[in-house]
Formats: structure tokens, C-alpha cells, sequence
């Protein structure tokens, strides 16, 4: 039963899309319907599922997941097999999965106006400008529908179906599948609008960046194929065959085969989660619609990198485990800690709402990346859950905003940008539904203490980066901890709370029910998870309420996985996670309680001078990817490729033979067909006409010849008669 | 008796000098004679062959008077169509009739 619903859970999302794209593409409301009942239909069933599986419990379910394979395709003497399968760490992940992708679906009828007007001159491609509504005889402008409204649910209808189908597989192929279905949805949804040039390009980059990630992956499944000859996660994570590849060693970096495909699956990681050097993609994804932010570069796509790197986690702790070959964790820890740091003090500089978010989560993937390279896998799911949950909940709040500044624009007339933060202020007395659960987000993402499921995870982290004695992972985590806090709580006091900067600030009002319905339910998520995650040593609560997430997940990989002992605990890092989120939120507001006017430079550019300037461009990242990468990319196909190779080369070559051809034809029919074939011919007529010129002249007209001519004649035959025929 | 081939001598005589008048002559009217001159040599011929070989029969004369009485009807007729092509060409010179050419 459980096995079959879980093939249903994907296949529910893809019927809505080709339904929508089908048939219901002209009707806006049918094709809302469609998408949101499928998500619903999904989110029942995950919710099904993971009861049962809660039922049967996390070691049974871990020794034996729900789990259904098919002979797929016959390959040699047997088949290449694939299914479904959930353990205890599919389980919840599909949890939030479920959860989050509805909550976003309910949100985008909001955010795509559903119900109102269309536009004046809105065209599809470009986002919606605005209707003139007249009320009283008062014109007024007033936001209206997207003009593409049905092609947004079949794109995320489509974007959830690959997330399902990479949740449920048991195998790395589905699970790439999946992968690179989200890819192309991401491609498709970045650039929604598609007639923006920057949409475009964003969406060109996302692409091309994860590919880039993406091939490693794939070499990575290969070598894995080649090696197992299979590739469901039964087959791989089981002692022997993880004990045959630690020990078998790879060509490559004097690392094992396990350490190898580890590093490999990981780089696809990097790619899909926008870990340093391949991130340059995620900040630009912002081009899309909100609900696409949240749902991609939150919720579920950049999770699943993160999924896929927890999934395989006996791989990596196998490499890691065996000293004599070079492992794959501490590359890992490095680039998910460096990143963490990396992307926090962008985050830092950042004006556009949105852009802060990016770079937040970035920042956040690498801390679970960073876990996952220590080996606190446990830590690390905990904290994607708790992400999912309070950063899909800070875009779509976000997004909120955005459309409360978007109506103000409207109302106004102002032409200003409605995502720059400089231009709030204030937003809390107008949008107070938006404001309170934003502040949870933001309270959950900076880690205060208790309350937030943020907390909960981010010290998890922290303890055990602290507990297992990785000291640099640790301080690079708590300064960006602080940054975090920092930027949160600059988030939060320039769009929310002082005065309003512009009169489209003043303006703005509360979103509609559809939209603040999943911010709230979100929130609820976003205070309450943690709890499900209080670890036994902490003081007071931790002896109330049981550490569910870490048993539950915890067994996942029981007896796959080299065991740490019982950490001691220790009151530092828990010191140290108090006092920079406290103390970075402190911080934050007192910069920024200050800005009154929106055109006023940024505080912090006076105290960091031109650090500044570094931040806000990013670290001339994206600048350097043009000059080494993009730019070659560009002189290669259309110099190298293009100029020389087929313009001169091969051009050149069919050139020279139609030209060789022309000239061989010019032969044949000037020198042979011409004189020689109708040369003949013309000469028969020609004879032909020069006799009849020659004998025409018998022809005189004058009858004293024709009768000469008788008579000359007659004679001749005469003579013949008389000499021939008589005398004998 | 003269021998025969002296008759049949003078009438081939006056036979050629009648294909001559013909063949050579350019007014009309002095080849219509040369046709008489040829009639009249045929007709000494057929008299000479009647004279000669069978004068007690009338064949030979009956034959003569027929030939006389086409040759007047040949000229009178080639007289007529003479005056019609003169009439249309303005010339006796049988040299102009050359319209039936190439």
C-alpha cells in the first residue's frame, strides 16, 4: 500500500502538467486547480506515508524501508532494476517536501494576482504592469494578472514532480533524473519573463553552472555503475561493497574509488546547491517570480544537493574512514565552511531584499554541507529541514513585501524599485501579518535561542563541529552565525520597522489571505520543528522532551556508518551560538535603526570603506567567470569554430568543389555538348538545306528549261531502251 | 519513188529546227511557231508512213486531218492564254513568266 502510493507521489504532479499544458492552458482557474489539487493529493499521501512509516518506527524502517522495485531494462543476463524507496530520512525529507511545495502553490495564486484585471498593456514575457481601474470615477491603477499565469503551474507542476521523483527513488539514476528535471524547470521558471534580457541570462547561467556540476556527477554514477554494476542505494550501502570501495583505489588524486565517486557526486552538490566556486548562479535566479525563489532556491532543489550528500554519506564516511587513502571529508568541510563565510559577507552588501536571501541561503547550504564534510550528517538534515521550512517562509514573506511596495508603486506612480530595501521602512504597520512572520523567518535563520527551529539546528552544528574537534570549521560557522544575525536584522529594520522612505512604502497594504495563509503556516513550522530536535544534554528542556530528529534520522545509516562515541557536552559552543545571534541582531539593529531616507549610503560603507565595494560586486566573481570561462567559451565558437573551422575550412572546401564542377561543366558543355551533339545535328540540316540551296536552282520558273529538261531526259531513257532492252 | 528515209529525214529536219524554235526562241509567238513547225514535221511523217506502206487505206489520212485540226485548236489556244499572260505581265518575253520558281 505505503509502495504504492509512493510511485503515485510523482505521478500526480506530472499529470496536473500535462493536463495544464494540454487541455487547460486558456482556462487560469482550471489550471490553478489542477496544480494545486495535485500537490494536494501528493501532500496526502506523503503525509500517509510518513505515518506509517513513524508506525512501523526508525530501526525497522531502516533495516527494512518500504521499498518496490521493477526489472526496468534488460541489460546482459539481468536487468537494470529500479523503484521506490523510504527510510527514515526520505521520510523527512518528503515531509517538508510535501509541505512546502503546497504552501508555495497556495501562494502563487496570490502572488500572480489571480482575480484581477488584465493589464493594460501587459504582454507575455514581461511581468504584469498594472491595470486602470475606475471606481467613482476615480481612475486608479491596481495590480493585475500575469499573462502567463497558466504556463507558471505547469512549469512548477512540473518542477514538483521532479522533486518527488528524486525523493522517492532508490536509485541514482531516478534520483538524477529527478535532478536534472528540476534543472530545466529551473531554467524554464528563471527566466519566466522571458523578454528581460537579465532573465534570460540568469537563466542561461543557472543552467550552464549546474551543468558544470552535473557532468561530474554523472561521471561520478558511472564510475559508481562500473564499479557495484548497480546503482540502487541497497546495492551500494551495505558493508562489502562499501568496504570494496574504500579499499579499491582510483586513478585519480590518490584517493579510493568510494572517496573518488564521493568527491564526484559532491561536485554536482556544488553545482545544484551553490556551494563556492560554482554559487555565481543562485543570487541571478532571483530574476524569477517569487514563488519560484522559494520553491528552487529554498525548499526543494537546492535541499536535494544537500540530500544527495547526506544520502551518500556512508560512501564518504567509508572514504574518510580508511587512512591510508585520501579522503574526500575534508575538501567537503572546507568548501561548505568557506562558503557559509563567503556568502554571509556578500549577504552583508546586498540592497535587493531578495539578494540578501540568496546569498543567505547559500551561506546556510554550506553550513549543512560543512556538517555533512565533519560527519554530523544527523546535524545536517536537521538544519535542511529547519531551512526548508524558514527560508521558504522568508521568500514568500519577501515576496509579500514585494507586492505590498508593487501596489504602492502603482497607487503612487513612483518609479522605483519595489525590491530595494533602501525604499521600505516602516512596512511594519502595514503589513503586520507579513511583518510578524517574516520576523519568525528571520529569528529562525539568525538562530534565536529556543523559540526558532533555527536554533535548534544551528547549534546542533556548532556542538558538534566544537565536540569532534574541528576548530577552524567551527569559528568560520560562528562568525558567519554572526553575519548571519547581522544581515537578518538589517533585513528587517530597513523594510519593516522606522517610517516609511518613499511614498510607495506609505502606500503599501497587506497581501491577500492566499499569500499570508502559507506564511503563517509556515511559521508555525518554522518556531515548532526544533522542538522535535532538543538534544538530551541541554539544560532543562533537554530532559523534557526527547531528541526525536537525531534517533530518527540517526538510524538511517545504522551499521553502515563508522559510530562516534557520545560527544561530551560542553556549555562553549552553546555560549558562543548565544551570544552572535544575539549579539549580531543587536548589532544589526542599532546600525540600521538610523537610516531615515532612502537615498542615504549605506552605514556600513563608511565603517568597511572600500571592503564595501568588494562586497556589494561580489567579490568580482561573476566578472572573473566572464573574463577565464565565458569569454574563451564565446572566441571559441565563434572565432574557432565558426570563423575558421566552418566558414574557412569546411566552406571553403564545398567552394572550391562547386567551383571545380562549375568549371567541368563549362567544359563539357561548351567544348563537347555544344559542337560535338548538336554540331552533328545542326550540320544534317545544314547539308540538308545547302543541297536544297544547290538543286533549288533547277527550279527556274521558266518552261523553255523544264521542257529542255524533258527532252534531255527522254532522250537519255530512250537511248537506255533502245541499247539495253531492244537490240538483245 | 524517193526512198522513205528521205521523208522521214526532212521531217526530223524540220522536227529539230522546231524543238530549236522552242527551246530557244524568246517571244512567245515564235515558239508557238516552232510548236507548228514540229506539228508539221509529224504530219509529213505520218504521211510519208501512209504513202509508203499502206496508201490504199484511209487511217493514215484520217490520222493526218486530226493532227492538222488539233494543232489549229493547240495554237488558237495557246494564242488566248498568250494574250492573258501579256495582259498580266505587259512583256511577250516568255523569260518574265518566272513566278512558279522557288
Amino acid at each position: 500500500m505505503e509502495t504504492k502510493i509512493l510511485w503515485l507521489l510523482p505521478l500526480s504532479p506530472l499529470v496536473a502538467f500535462a493536463l495544464i499544458v494540454l487541455f487547460a492552458h486558456r482556462n487560469r482557474a482550471l489550471s490553478h486547480t489542477l496544480a494545486i489539487l495535485s500537490v494536494v493529493l501528493s501532500w496526502a499521501g506523503s503525509m500517509f506515508v510518513f505515518w506509517r512509516a513513524l508506525q512501523v518506527g526508525a530501526e525497522h524502517l531502516a533495516e527494512e524501508p518500504f521499498h518496490s522495485v521493477i526489472n526496468w531494462l534488460p541489460i546482459g543476463n539481468g536487468f537494470f532494476r529500479l523503484g521506490v524507496q523510504l527510510d527514515p530520512l526520505a521520510a523527512i525529507v518528503l515531509f517538508f517536501v510535501a509541505w512546502t511545495i503546497v504552501m508555495i502553490f497556495i501562494y502563487s495564486v496570490g502572488y500572480h494576482n489571480f482575480g484581477q484585471p488584465e493589464g493594460d498593456h501587459d504582454e507575455k514575457g514581461l511581468p504584469p504592469h498594472g491595470a486602470t481601474v475606475e471606481h467613482n470615477g476615480h481612475k486608479h491603477k491596481v495590480p493585475s494578472i500575469e499573462p502567463m499565469y497558466s504556463r507558471f503551474f505547469a512549469f512548477v507542476s512540473l518542477f514538483a514532480f521532479g522533486m518527488y521523483l528524486l525523493v522517492v527513488s532508490d536509485n541514482l539514476l531516478t534520483l538524477f533524473a529527478g535532478w536534472e528535471i528540476m534543472g530545466l524547470c529551473s531554467f524554464l521558471l528563471i527566466g519566466f519573463w522571458f523578454k528581460k534580457p537579465s532573465a534570460r541570462d540568469a537563466a542561461i547561467k543557472a543552467f550552464m553552472t549546474t551543468r558544470v556540476g552535473d557532468v561530474f556527477m554523472l561521471l561520478g554514477i558511472a564510475y559508481l555503475y562500473t564499479q557495484v554494476g548497480s546503482l540502487r542505494y541497497a546495492d551500494i550501502f551495505n558493508p562489502e561493497t562499501l568496504h570494496h570501495l574504500a579499499t579499491h583505489p582510483a586513478p585519480v588524486l590518490g584517493m579510493s574509488a568510494a572517496g573518488l565517486i564521493g568527491l564526484l557526486l559532491f561536485i554536482g552538490t556544488v553545482g545544484k546547491s551553490a556551494q563556492w566556486p560554482l554559487h555565481v548562479w543562485l543570487p541571478d535566479a532571483m530574476e524569477g517570480p517569487t514563488p519560484v525563489s522559494a520553491m528552487i532556491h529554498a525548499a526543494t532543489m537546492v535541499s536535494a544537493g544537500v540530500y544527495l550528500t547526506i544520502r551518500i554519506f556512508p560512501l564518504l564516511a567509508a572514504a574518510g574512514h580508511e587512512t591510508a587513502f585520501t579522503s574526500p571529508m575534508p575538501i567537503i568541510a572546507f568548501i561548505g565552511a568557506f562558503t557559509a563565510l563567503f556568502a554571509a559577507t556578500i549577504a552583508v552588501a546586498q540592497n535587493d531584499i531578495k539578494r540578501v536571501l540568496a546569498y543567505s541561503t547559500i551561506s546556510q547550504l554550506g553550513y549543512m554541507v560543512a556538517a555533512v564534510g565533519i560527519g554530523a550528517y544527523v546535524a545536517a538534515a536537521f538544519h535542511l529541514v529547519t531551512h526548508a521550512f524558514f527560508k521558504a517562509l522568508l521568500f514568500l514573506g519577501s515576496g509579500s513585501v514585494i507586492h505590498g511596495m508593487e501596489h504602492g508603486v502603482l497607487h503612487t506612480g513612483q518609479h522605483i524599485d519595489p525590491q530595494n530595501m533602501y525604499n521600505m521602512g516602516g512596512l511594519r504597520r502595514k503589513m503586520p501579518i507579513t511583518f510578524w512572520t517574516f520576523l519568525i523567518g528571520g529569528f529562525a535563520l539568525s538562530g534565536f535561542p529556543v523559540v526558532t527551529a533555527g536554533f535548534w539546528s544551528k547549534d546542533e552544528i556548532l556542538s558538534e563541529a566544537f565536540g569532534l574537534g574541528h576548530m577552524g570549521v567551527f569559528w568560520t560557522l560562528a562568525i558567519a552565525a554572526f553575519l548571519t544575525a547581522f544581515y537578518t536584522m538589517r533585513q528587517i529594520t530597513l523594510t519593516f520597522l522606522g517610517r516609511p522612505r518613499t511614498e510607495a512604502a506609505a502606500h503599501a497594504h497587506e497581501t491577500p489571505l492566499t499569500m499570508t495563509g502559507p506564511l503563517m503556516v509556515l511559521a508555525v513550522f518554522a518556531v515548532a520543528f526544533g522542538w522535535l530536535g532538543v538534544p538530551e544534554h541541554f539544560p532543562i528542556l533537554g530532559h523534557m522532551l526527547p531528541a526525536w530528529f537525531q534517533e530518527w534520522v540517526g538510524a538511517t545509516f545504522h551499521g553502515i556508518v563508522p559510530e562516534h562515541g557520545e560527544l561530551t557536552f560542553s556549555y562553549f559552543p552553546l555560549t558562543v551560538s548565544l551570544v552572535v545571534a544575539l549579539g549580531g541582531l543587536l548589532v544589526g539593529w542599532l546600525v540600521y535603526r538610523g537610516v531615515q531616507r532612502a537615498d542615504q549610503p549605506d552605514p556600513l560603507e563608511r565603517v568597511l570603506g572600500p571592503i564595501y565595494g568588494l562586497l556589494e560586486n561580489k567579490y568580482y566573481f561573476d566578472e572573473l567567470y566572464t573574463y577565464l570561462l565565458v569569454k574563451p567559451a564565446y572566441w571559441f565558437g565563434a572565432v574557432f569554430t565558426f570563423r575558421w573551422m566552418d566558414r574557412t575550412l569546411i566552406d571553403n572546401n564545398l567552394h572550391a568543389i562547386a567551383y571545380l564542377s562549375w568549371r567541368l561543366g563549362n567544359f563539357l558543355r561548351n567544348r563537347i555538348d555544344l559542337p560535338i551533339v548538336n554540331g552533328l545535328g545542326d550540320a544534317i540540316a545544314e547539308g540538308t538545306k545547302g543541297a536544297g540551296r544547290l538543286l533549288r536552282v533547277v527550279q527556274s520558273g521558266r518552261v523553255q528549261h523544264y521542257m529542255l529538261m524533258a527532252l534531255v531526259n527522254a532522250a537519255a531513257l530512250l537511248a537506255l531502251v533502245y541499247y539495253f532492252v531492244a537490240r538483245s | 519513188m524517193v526512198p522513205l528515209s528521205w521523208y522521214l529525214i526532212v521531217a526530223a529536219l524540220l522536227f529539230g529546227i522546231g524543238v530549236y524554235g522552242v527551246l530557244a526562241r524568246k517571244n512567245a509567238v515564235a515558239i508557238l511557231i516552232g510548236l507548228e513547225l514540229m506539228f508539221n514535221a509529224v504530219l509529213v511523217n505520218v504521211l510519208a508512213f501512209w504513202r509508203y506502206l499502206q496508201p490504199t487505206g484511209t487511217a493514215g489520212l484520217v490520222f493526218a486531218v486530226v493532227i492538222f485540226a488539233v494543232a489549229a485548236a493547240e495554237v488558237a489556244v495557246g494564242l488566248a492564254l498568250f494574250i492573258a499572260v501579256y495582259r498580266r505581265f505587259g512583256s511577250s518575253d516568255v523569260d518574265d513568266i518566272n513566278l512558279l520558281k522557288w
